[in-house]
């Protein structure tokens, strides 16, 4: 299984960084938000940092939709599901590995969406290491959820206007978390009550991990 | 493959909701039985029960809307959390399960709908807002939105197996989903503004007629929706059946365009064009399963 995992993380990733669709649509597509946002909230910048922390979320889980649409579409050209599922790779290793892919580059998007905030926003990192296990979890969750739900609308023809209305809602106790988290690690935040968040998140990943290893292969026989 | 699957001729053959007579009137008594609970309710609620001390008439709604919401919230969604595992397990697999789960999900939208309906009625004299974010409100919202995903999904048209597999799948996400979103809603509310003042203590005392109005309510809505959810089954039973029939009727159409004898035909003749159980027509065309338009998986 782990081996399977590696290996078509590997595939996604190596065709990722051949393509270059994450670093030049998806992250500028999030830097695009986090200026819109600044712009629907007007140049004060002390409100800015306030809502640092949920505007970054925000951004965060539009730019899940697109990785995850990326990551979809990447197996639809050339049949190259079906090559997938008659591999005989084990289908939790695959759920793990689509999952690691997309979790790897939401994290770099993390990074640049992070500096984003504290530069254009003013937002002041007091506690990093909550910052940090926050974001990791929180991208945990987003991946296993987008790759279970990318799989199930994997073969729809209306799957652009679909996974997002599916999958925004089911992840919004992620958004709440998140952002809870940040702004207790932020500056003005609510301090304290950053480590029931993080059980939270930690509920949610094992939930969702779990499920997609247990509920992958008949979703790809089903699809 | 379970019966409910085969492309059968008529609608009786799919289900004995639509089959026998006493499922029928068992519908119809039930439903009548529902207009009467909600009548007598309505009378209770409006005429016979006093208004409250501190609230006045506006007491009368609570005669109503926990009624909606435990349908809504409780009922509905629980039958299709459970309906639709017990399509996933392989021993209970059933279009049955499905189309319950299906029922119960449209009625539980309309129930959820007017649970926000009538809670925001209440809301905007009480509270001075049509919309708080308290959590309770906030909840309700995001499972309004899991259940409206759920119809979107369902209305993606596919395989009547292959769409209530992928149904069922995300009425369970979803389902797993609903206490996560519960507690961190609950959490957002308490732990960043402090303890809520915006959660009335709706029954600290009711008495009499009052309280028997209250339980009537639940007791009507309750049979209010079974008998929606029972009339709706039968309406997706029909649908998958017609839908099937439209596909059977198209490839008889079709073959007579081959054939220049019998092009006035365009019923399905039960002797020649009707596929059996196994989708095949009598001379070993292979028609398939029905209800796939094409292209639109």
């Amino acid at each position: 299984m782990w081996r399977d995992a590696a290996l078509v993380a590997g595939k996604d990733l190596r065709i990722e960084a051949r393509s270059r669709v994450g670093l030049s649509q998806v992250a500028p597509f999030g830097i695009v938000a986090l200026v819109l946002f600044a712009f629907a909230l007007g140049p004060d910048r002390s409100l800015m940092a306030r809502g640092a922390p949920g505007l970054f979320w925000v951004a965060v889980l539009f730019c899940t939709v697109l990785a995850i649409q990326r990551s979809v579409s990447v197996e639809s050209a050339d049949g190259a599901r079906d090559a997938l599922r008659l591999s005989g790779m084990d289908p939790a290793g695959q759920f793990l590995g689509k999952a690691a892919a997309v979790a790897a580059q939401l994290v770099v998007l993390e990074v640049v969406l992070g500096m984003g905030v504290v530069l254009l926003y003013g937002a002041k990192i007091e506690v990093a290491w909550l910052i940090v296990v926050s974001s990791l979890l929180g991208t945990v969750g987003l991946a296993a959820t987008g790759t279970l739900y990318g799989a199930l609308s994997a073969g729809l023809r209306v799957r652009e206007t679909l996974l997002p209305f599916l999958l925004l809602p089911i992840a919004a106790p992620i958004l709440l978390a998140g952002t809870r988290i940040w702004q207790a690690a932020m500056v003005g935040g609510v301090p304290a009550d950053g480590t029931q968040w993080l059980r939270l998140l930690v509920v949610f990943d094992a939930v969702y991990v779990a499920i997609g290893v247990v509920v992958y292969g008949p979703i790809q026989e089903s699809a | 493959m379970s019966p409910n699957l085969s492309v059968g001729s008529s609608p009786s053959a799919h289900s004995p909701l639509i089959q026998s007579a006493r499922a029928r009137w068992t519908v119809r008594i039930i439903g009548i039985t529902a207009a009467v609970a909600t009548a007598l309710t309505v009378w209770l609620g409006l005429w016979v029960t006093p208004p409250d001390v501190s609230q006045g008439d506006l007491v009368r709604l609570v005669y109503i809307h926990p009624g909606v919401a435990w349908v809504a919230l409780y009922l509905a969604f629980g039958l299709a959390a459970v309906a639709s595992l017990l399509y996933l397990w392989p021993r209970t697999r059933s279009l049955f399960w499905d189309r319950l789960a299906a029922a119960a999900v449209e009625v539980g939208v309309v129930f959820n709908v007017c649970t926000l309906i009538s809670g925001s009625i209440w809301g905007k004299p009480t509270w001075g807002v049509w919309w708080a974010w308290d959590a309770r409100l906030t909840s309700t919202a995001v499972l309004l939105v899991l259940f409206l995903g759920y119809l979107a999904l369902r209305r993606v048209p596919a395989e009547p197996d292959v769409r209530a597999k992928r149904s069922a799948y995300v009425a369970l996400f979803a389902a797993v989903d609903v206490p996560i979103v519960h507690f961190s809603v609950l959490w957002w509310r308490t732990l960043h503004q402090g303890a809520t003042v915006l959660n009335p203590d709706l029954s600290p005392t009711i008495h009499g007629s009052m309280a028997w109005t209250l339980l009537l309510g639940f007791v009507s809505l309750t049979l209010v929706f079974v008998w929606m959810l029972l009339v709706r089954y039968r309406i997706g039973v029909l649908e998958d059946w017609l839908g099937s029939r439209e596909l059977d009727v198209a490839l008889v159409e079709r073959r007579a365009e081959g054939t220049p004898v019998d092009r006035s035909r365009t019923g399905v003749d039960p002797s020649h064009g009707e596929p059996g159980a196994d989708g095949r027509l009598d001379d070993g065309v292979d028609v398939g399963r029905p209800v796939v338009p094409e292209g639109a998986r």
